[in-house]
Order: C-alpha cells, then sequence, then structure tokens
C-alpha cells in the first residue's frame, strides 16, 4: 500500500509523514498529493488570524475543546515565523493546546514559514489538501502573528475569523485595508477586560462601511480585488474570554452559519473557483521558475540581472526577455 | 523545498524547571532546525502523540526531576507503540554519571548532563540525521 493509500486507510503515522512529503515538496508528497486531490474539496476550512499576542493560540484550543465536546474530529495547522538568520524556527502552538495533546481525533500540525510572507506557508494549502482527503471534515489554519497584508489565509479559508485583542488599535486602525477587509468573523478576545467594550465599539462603528464597499476577496500578490461581493452577510462581531470561558458557542454558530451562508449562496463554489485559480497560479508561478533554472541557468540569469543592476536594461523588460529565451527553449525541445 | 531537521522538544514529569530546554531550543533554532517546544510536564503519551503528528526526525527530552529511569522507558515504548522506534531519543538534564549506560542500554541515543555545550548538542542531532 503505498503512503497516500495508507493514510487515507486512518494510518495517521503515514499520513503525518505524507504531510512532510508535502511539505518539503518531495517527489513521493507531490505525487500523493496529485493522486488525493479528486477527494479534496470537503472540508470547510476556517482561518485564524490576528496580531501576534491577540489570543489566537488559546482561542483556537478551546473552539477544539468545544468541537470534540460534540464529537466532530478536526485538525489544525498552526504557521509560527522561520528565523531569516538561521532558517530555524520555534513553534510553540501547542504549549497552548495541551488540552488536546492526547485525543486522537485531533490532528495538529506545526509548521513553519520558511520565508513565505503572506502569513502561512507556501505548503499550508497543501497540508490542508491532504487533511480534508483523508476526511478531516473542520480544518482550523492558524497563521504567523498576522499584520494588515499578510491576508494569504483568505485563499485557503472558507471563513476567515480576525482575532482582535483590546486596546491594540483604535477604529482608524479598523478602518485600514488587509485584514479586517477579509474578515468574516470578527472576535475581540479576552474580553473579560475592560477595555473590551471600546474595542466592539470602534468595531461597530467601521463595520457597516465594510459591508457596503463590498470587496470581500483580496487577490494576493496582485494589486486586483477579485469576486464575490458580500451580499447577505453581516460580519458579527463576537466577544470571548478564555479566562471566563466564555463566547465559544457563539463563535462555533457562527461558523456553521457561515459555511451554510457560503453554500446557500452559491458562494461557497465560487470561493472553491478562486481558490482552485490560486492553486493553479501559484504552481504556475513554480513551473515557470523552474523552467527558468533548467533552461536558461543560473549563470545567463545572472548576466541578465547584472544588465539591470548597470541600469543598462530595466526589470520588466529583463523579465520579458527571459521569458522569450524560455519559450523558445522549450519549443526547440519538443 | 529544502528539508530541515524538525526536533520534538518536551518536559515530561512534574518538575517546573524549563529554563535549559528552552536554551537548547533556541541553539537548535539558531542551527537551522525546526523546534516544536510542548512545554512541562507533558506525559510519556503527550510526548509521543506530538511526536507523531509532528513528524519530527529526533525526540529531545529535559528532565532535572531524577525520574528519567521511569519516564525514559515509558516514553519509548510510547514511541514504539507508534511505529516510531526509528526515531532517536536524545535526553538532557540531572542524570548521574552511573544511569547513562542503563539509558543508552534501554534506547536512548545520546545523553548529556549539567553544562552540556549547546552546540554539542547541535552536533549530536546532526549526526543521527547523517549530517
Amino acid at each position: 500500500m503505498d503512503i497516500a493509500a495508507a493514510a487515507l486507510a486512518g494510518d495517521r503515522r503515514a499520513l503525518s509523514r505524507l504531510l512532510s512529503g508535502v511539505e518539503n515538496d518531495t517527489v513521493v508528497g507531490r505525487a500523493a498529493l496529485a493522486q488525493l486531490f479528486p477527494q479534496t474539496g470537503k472540508a470547510h476550512v476556517v482561518g485564524i488570524t490576528g496580531a501576534p499576542g491577540a489570543g489566537k493560540s488559546t482561542l483556537v484550543n478551546q473552539l477544539a475543546r468545544e468541537i470534540r465536546e460534540r464529537g466532530q474530529k478536526l485538525a489544525i495547522v498552526a504557521v509560527d515565523p522561520t528565523s531569516p538568520y538561521s532558517g530555524g524556527a520555534l513553534l510553540g502552538d501547542r504549549l497552548r493546546m495541551r488540552d488536546l495533546s492526547t485525543d486522537t481525533g485531533v490532528f495538529m500540525r506545526s509548521m513553519a514559514s520558511r520565508g513565505h510572507a503572506g502569513g502561512i506557508a507556501r505548503a499550508t494549502r497543501d497540508v490542508v489538501s491532504v487533511l480534508d482527503a483523508v476526511g478531516y471534515p473542520l480544518i482550523l489554519v492558524e497563521t504567523v502573528g498576522a499584520g494588515q497584508s499578510q491576508v494569504e489565509v483568505a485563499r485557503v479559508a472558507h471563513t476567515v475569523v480576525l482575532v482582535e485583542a483590546p486596546g491594540m488599535g483604535d477604529d482608524i486602525q479598523a478602518l485600514k485595508a488587509g485584514l479586517m477587509e477579509i474578515a468574516d468573523i470578527i472576535v475581540v478576545n479576552k474580553a473579560d477586560k475592560p477595555e473590551a467594550r471600546q474595542t466592539v465599539r470602534a468595531l461597530q462603528s467601521v463595520r457597516p462601511g465594510m459591508r457596503s464597499e463590498g470587496h470581500h476577496r483580496v487577490s494576493v500578490g496582485k494589486e486586483k480585488q477579485v469576486a464575490a461581493e458580500v451580499a447577505g452577510w453581516e460580519v458579527p462581531i463576537l466577544q470571548t474570554s478564555a479566562l471566563e470561558n466564555r463566547g465559544l458557542e457563539e463563535l462555533l454558530a457562527a461558523l456553521e452559519a457561515h459555511r451554510d451562508f457560503l453554500k446557500e449562496s452559491g458562494q461557497w463554489r465560487a470561493r472553491l473557483q478562486e481558490n482552485a485559480r490560486a492553486e493553479v497560479e501559484s504552481w504556475l508561478q513554480r513551473h515557470l521558475l523552474a523552467l527558468l533554472a533548467d533552461e536558461v541557468g543560473e549563470a545567463s540569469l545572472t548576466a541578465v540581472v547584472d544588465t539591470v543592476r548597470r541600469r543598462e536594461n530595466n526589470p520588466a523588460s529583463a523579465a520579458q526577455e527571459l521569458l522569450a529565451a524560455i519559450l523558445a527553449a522549450a519549443g526547440g525541445a519538443r | 523545498m529544502e528539508k530541515k531537521i524538525r526536533v520534538l522538544m518536551a518536559k515530561p514529569g512534574l518538575d517546573g524547571h524549563d529554563r535549559g530546554a528552552k536554551v537548547v531550543a533556541r541553539a537548535l533554532r539558531d542551527a537551522g532546525m525546526e523546534v516544536i517546544y510542548t512545554g512541562l510536564r507533558q506525559t510519556p503519551v503527550m510526548i509521543a502523540e506530538a511526536a507523531l503528528q509532528e513528524d519530527v526526525d529526533v525526540v529531545g527530552l529535559s528532565i532535572l526531576s531524577g525520574a528519567h529511569l521511569s519516564l525514559v522507558p515509558r516514553v519509548l515504548e510510547q514511541l514504539r507503540e507508534r511505529n516510531m522506534a526509528d526515531v532517536p531519543l536524545v535526553v538532557g538534564g540531572i542524570i548521574p554519571a552511573d544511569d547513562i549506560p542503563v539509558l543508552q542500554e534501554l534506547g536512548v541515543y545520546k545523553v548529556f548532563g549539567p553544562g552540556t555545550n549547546t552546540q554539542d548538542v547541535v552536533a549530536a542531532i546532526n549526526r543521527a540525521m547523517g549530517m
């Protein structure tokens, strides 16, 4: 039995190894991903994002516990930053998820961002696909403590939960583009703090604007914004507190309501379409870069880069010439 | 994407001192490894389950409580139960010299006592990975 079949049959060690293969983009990992892909698209993928210290890990832990009490299986993918200096990483999300650590109904995987800047790792999407294929009906993706431009989780998740902590920003912050615009549900965490009410009010004051503008999905890495008017979905602003163990039922209900809304409004399909496009584009980019390395080679690439450094050529034209060279080489090979 | 060495760092047992574990975790990160830090008071089942889900290449235990002769066999057993007997286990902490061969006999890859240079830990893990 190959590794994908073993993972499908419920072998958790095989699943775990497969996730490494996918993360490291090995030959086996790539083949298994292709084999499993037809069985993806079933899970409800929920992104949990927000600034560092907002309490994402703690919230994920509690949410997972609540979901387990209802008897549902789930998977968690938690991303932490890779050090740009050493290439190493300290992955600490398990520290706050110890309640779940012996529950075999939860599969939790830590990932390092490995230089990817969008708030998740490059391979997070693929790891989610594998977990989806092997039958986890709900997958929580916790981002790197994300800043305002790290919105890529919206390309992987169906529902994005933005976690805010009291006192971390005023309504001007809230008006800024980025994270606020990809939120389907906003959670004011640490609601036991007295400043929480003020934060909720500030968020409420900007929420109508978010709705009427209606842009919802941000195309990552490009200027244009794509698709999906948010007609009919009012972004709820919820309050949770780990200390007082409150707000989790409401959050879970909101997740389910959003999933139902997506399905009934046809947006589930629209998001699958967008995500499929993003995946194809991402692979196209990787294949092109691989072709560049194979067909043009490092030496020629460096020579072209040198002409740009000397200002004899401009970056856009240089890239175009390289593309022409790739196409010529690929055409010649055929 | 290049393969990174993934290490689980755990503190089994009841003592509450994780300074040493954190220092080692940082040193491994600085050596380019991905360290999954699980923190204090981990049971052998918790450790083996985390090792399985994270698909780590090495498991590191920090034990200062003196309970290593009871904890280590249980961790090894839980790893074996999950078909992970091939994953090297390294142990650091306050381990009397007489106990080191006992632990190695049980299947521990390497034991580090007090005053170990963190670079020796890095080197041992690299060696275990054949690097």
